[in-house]
């Protein structure tokens, strides 16, 4: 029996406690690219950049908050920066809405054209970013660093097996269902929120019934800025900020918002669970899993692993690869916004 | 039409005229080796660019895979010239062609269920997956230990399984020839998606190549760069103690280290450069063709042109492979260039979308366009350290020297190249959509 306790304290350790972090950082980024695919109807290359702006001003403010010696320790200063974060991203976004992508969305152009004059916002956000706060890496998670240690539960469990959690990994899963839940309610409740699922599923029908296209537009970008700048703070809270990575994230993310259905909100948040799991699955060493729950003679003397761990990032793209080949419209087909 | 053509034809000549004035006043006012190394890395540039604009002038497909190919094209260039590692060999070789055979097998198998079983529903899915899971589990228990034995051979000097050790410029045709062949099997899987789709499909598939790269020691070294990839051209060394080229260099009157440097990079600019003329020689033939019509025909209206009994998915095959192949021989003549393999320098934005960059400012859809692109771009994306550099020292004048705001700005600023390029990628969209040379319609040729 407590071989069975000790698997599940195994599996708990180093896939679902990190997952569930990774997980939820991906859902908010495949989130904000599913609404701007919904409402604006282009894949957004640049979203990996506008995370990254968000958390670089999250990052500064943290910087000025520890300068004068404001901190609400136990918990990291990020959560007080926030706030900034999300207003500086938002008014981001409103100006490269007004200066770039509002004449495209005027003319109505190929969402082709719309990707590439995103790719254009990516390659200057991208430059202006790692010109304001360089290249190299940045942790910026103070406060109490572990909620439970690995050491302390073995103690109070008598387990051989630890399980640590980390601040920022429960700070990530609380902050993601909270805004997850006004997202929801916002787009299903209040008369805005309807406004742009009408206007996502039927463009021409909503301009006839008096929605202001403008607004949409305008509520869109906010509501992306916000999740844009949550989630790059989160991930970088939780992994370290470096500007590289946060371009490479753009495909795991992607990857999230095509598996749940590119769109659809519900889908963009199981896909990127559903990523974050697989990663974590297939490249597992099953080794000490399998030594717990198998009798003595049969246990393996391998690492059983599906895939050595370097492949971690590859699992999302390949993932990615069969979902556009066998369902291109994703496992939650059939639902927009 | 005559017309036409002779005031277009001046507009490409005077700008062509401006680049090389642009390179020149390099050469004067920095060097003539830094004048060179950036014209060698234009005509690169050129050459990817060419093949881009095959892909996306002609065809109109989005191909944000670029990165994957060039870097499939320097495997090549790497395979093909350096010396087979007899003792990796011997200790893995049979294992790896064993394992690879399984995988192989296992492949066909599951593509001739899949072909078998159309129709069946989902009974299909589940055999193909059975098939590739339990042929990928059989080649794991093969290669595993012959990657093993392989990568422990000498690592610090080989720990791989070398090349063919074949002469170096054969490598730039197999550089395009394994691009190819992969953009072949990318394209039958990926060509039906939506253009967006395709984009993210063809990046993330780039991104797997890489890493594929980066982790496989026994076939890449991995990390640990394969250098001293042999050269089409002679060394620096053997020129400076050779009698001619000493008496050469004393006769045009500089010094023989300098001299051999500019000689050895003037052959490959000479190498690069008959590539580069061959190709749009092709391009230009293969542009003006009934093929190149009835490729322009399907971009501008892909239902109208299946109406006329042309097929979309089998021609948008055929130029997907062709312009990978283009920037496979691109990539091979990088990593010649370089005398070196290594994974780690491959970056989308250098590599996938820099090159777009390229098509888009130089004209999509005209040849000329492209590989002036790629000239400018290429110039540019050198010369904007020197830019940056200036603007920082301008915007941060008020501050005193030894600011630390200062030195942070002084060496950040390199990093604004790339604001520089979305700069001017955004105001090209906006407001030259086609470009410095813009592809040549039928209206216009009519006029």
């Amino acid at each position: 029996m407590i071989d069975y306790i000790n698997a599940i304290t195994l599996l708990a350790n180093y896939i679902i406690v990190p997952s569930l972090a990774y997980g939820s950082q991906l859902a908010l980024g495949a989130l904000g690219i599913t609404m701007v695919y919904a409402v604006l109807r282009f894949s957004n290359f640049a979203h990996g950049e506008i995370m990254s702006f968000g958390t670089m001003i999250s990052i500064f403010i943290i910087w000025l908050f520890q300068s004068i010696g404001i901190s609400i320790n136990p918990l990291p200063t990020a959560l007080l920066a926030l706030p900034f974060s999300i207003t500086a991203t938002i008014i981001l976004l409103l100006i490269l809405d007004k200066t770039v992508f509002r004449y495209y969305q005027q003319q109505r152009v190929q969402p082709v054209t719309f990707m590439i004059v995103s790719v254009g916002v990516m390659f200057f956000l991208a430059g202006f970013i790692r010109f304001l706060i360089g290249t190299s890496k940045k942790n910026f998670d103070d406060g109490e660093r572990f909620i439970v240690k690995a050491s302390q539960f073995k103690q109070m469990t008598g387990l051989a097996e630890g399980l640590s959690i980390r601040t920022t990994q429960a700070i990530t899963v609380i902050v993601t269902i909270l805004l997850v839940t006004f997202i929801f309610w916002f787009l299903n409740k209040t008369r805005t929120g309807k406004s742009m699922r009408a206007f996502s599923d039927n463009e021409d029908l909503a301009l006839l019934s008096g929605i202001n296209p403008e607004r949409v537009i305008i509520i869109t970008w906010i509501l992306v800025g916000v999740l844009a700048s949550v989630a790059g703070t989160l991930y970088g809270l939780d992994k370290g900020y470096k500007p590289f990575v946060y371009l490479q994230l753009v495909l795991p993310i992607f990857a999230a918002a095509i598996v749940g259905g590119v769109g659809n909100p519900i889908g963009a948040v199981a896909g990127g669970y559903i990523i974050a799991f697989s990663e974590a699955f297939i490249t597992f060493a099953y080794k000490r899993f399998l030594t717990y729950l198998l009798p003595k003679e049969w246990a393996p003397e391998g690492l059983v692993q599906i895939l050595s761990t370097e492949y971690k990032f590859a699992i999302s793209f390949v993932l990615l690869v069969i979902v556009l080949l066998v369902r291109p419209t994703g496992l939650f087909r059939g639902k927009t916004l | 039409m005559n017309l036409w053509n002779q005031k277009s034809n001046k507009k490409v000549f005077l700008l062509f005229a401006i680049m090389s004035g642009a390179l020149l006043i390099v050469g004067f006012f920095q060097s003539w080796n830094l004048m060179l190394a950036i014209l060698n890395l234009c005509l690169i540039s050129a050459v990817m660019s060419l093949g881009v604009n095959l892909q996306w002038g002609y065809a109109g497909l989005f191909n944000a895979g670029i990165m994957g190919f060039a870097a499939l094209g320097g495997l090549a260039a790497m395979l093909v010239t350096k010396a087979p590692v007899i003792g990796a060999w011997h200790a893995g070789g049979f294992g790896i062609l064993l394992g690879m055979f399984i995988l192989v097998v296992s492949a066909i198998l599951a593509y001739f269920v899949w072909v078998r079983l159309e129709g069946r529903g989902k009974k299909r899915y589940w055999y193909v997956i059975f098939i590739v899971v339990i042929g990928y589990i059989i080649s794991r228990f093969v290669l595993g230990p012959a990657i093993i034995s392989i990568e422990s051979f000498e690592p610090s000097s080989s720990g791989y399984l070398g090349g063919a050790g074949l002469p170096v410029l054969l490598s730039w045709f197999v550089g395009g020839l394994l691009a190819a062949l992969v953009a072949f099997f990318i394209g039958r899987i990926t060509l039906g998606l939506r253009s967006d789709y395709l984009a993210i499909a063809t990046l993330g598939i780039s991104e797997i190549v890489i890493f594929i790269f980066k982790n496989e020691d026994w076939l890449t070294r991995g990390v640990k760069n394969v250098t001293g990839i042999p050269r089409p051209v002679p060394y620096e060394i053997e020129l400076q103690s050779s009698i001619w080229f000493q008496n050469l260099s004393e006769y045009i009157g500089i010094g023989v280290i300098q001299a051999s440097s500019l000689f050895v990079k003037l052959c490959y600019t000479s190498l690069f450069l008959s590539v580069l003329l061959i190709l749009l020689w092709l391009c230009e033939k293969a542009l003006n063709s009934p093929w190149g019509r009835m490729m322009r025909a399907i971009r501008d209206n892909e239902t109208a042109a299946s109406a006329m009994g042309k097929n979309v998915t089998s021609r948008h095959l055929q130029i997907f492979v062709i312009g990978s192949a283009i920037v496979g021989i691109a990539g091979a003549m990088l990593v010649t260039l370089d005398g070196q393999f290594n994974p780690t320098i491959y970056h989308p934005l250098r590599f996938t979308f820099l090159i777009w960059v390229m098509v888009i400012v130089g004209g999509s859809g005209n040849n000329f366009g492209a590989i002036l692109g790629g000239f400018i771009v290429w110039f540019f994306w050198i010369e904007a350290e020197i830019i940056g550099n200036a603007l920082v020292q301008i915007l941060t004048l008020p501050l005193s020297d030894s600011s630390s705001l200062k030195e942070h700005f002084l060496n950040t600023a390199p990093q604004l190249r790339l604001l520089i390029m979305g700069l001017v990628l955004l105001l090209f969209l906006r407001f030259a959509p086609r470009g410095l040379i813009p592809e040549k319609t039928l209206s216009k040729l009519s006029k």
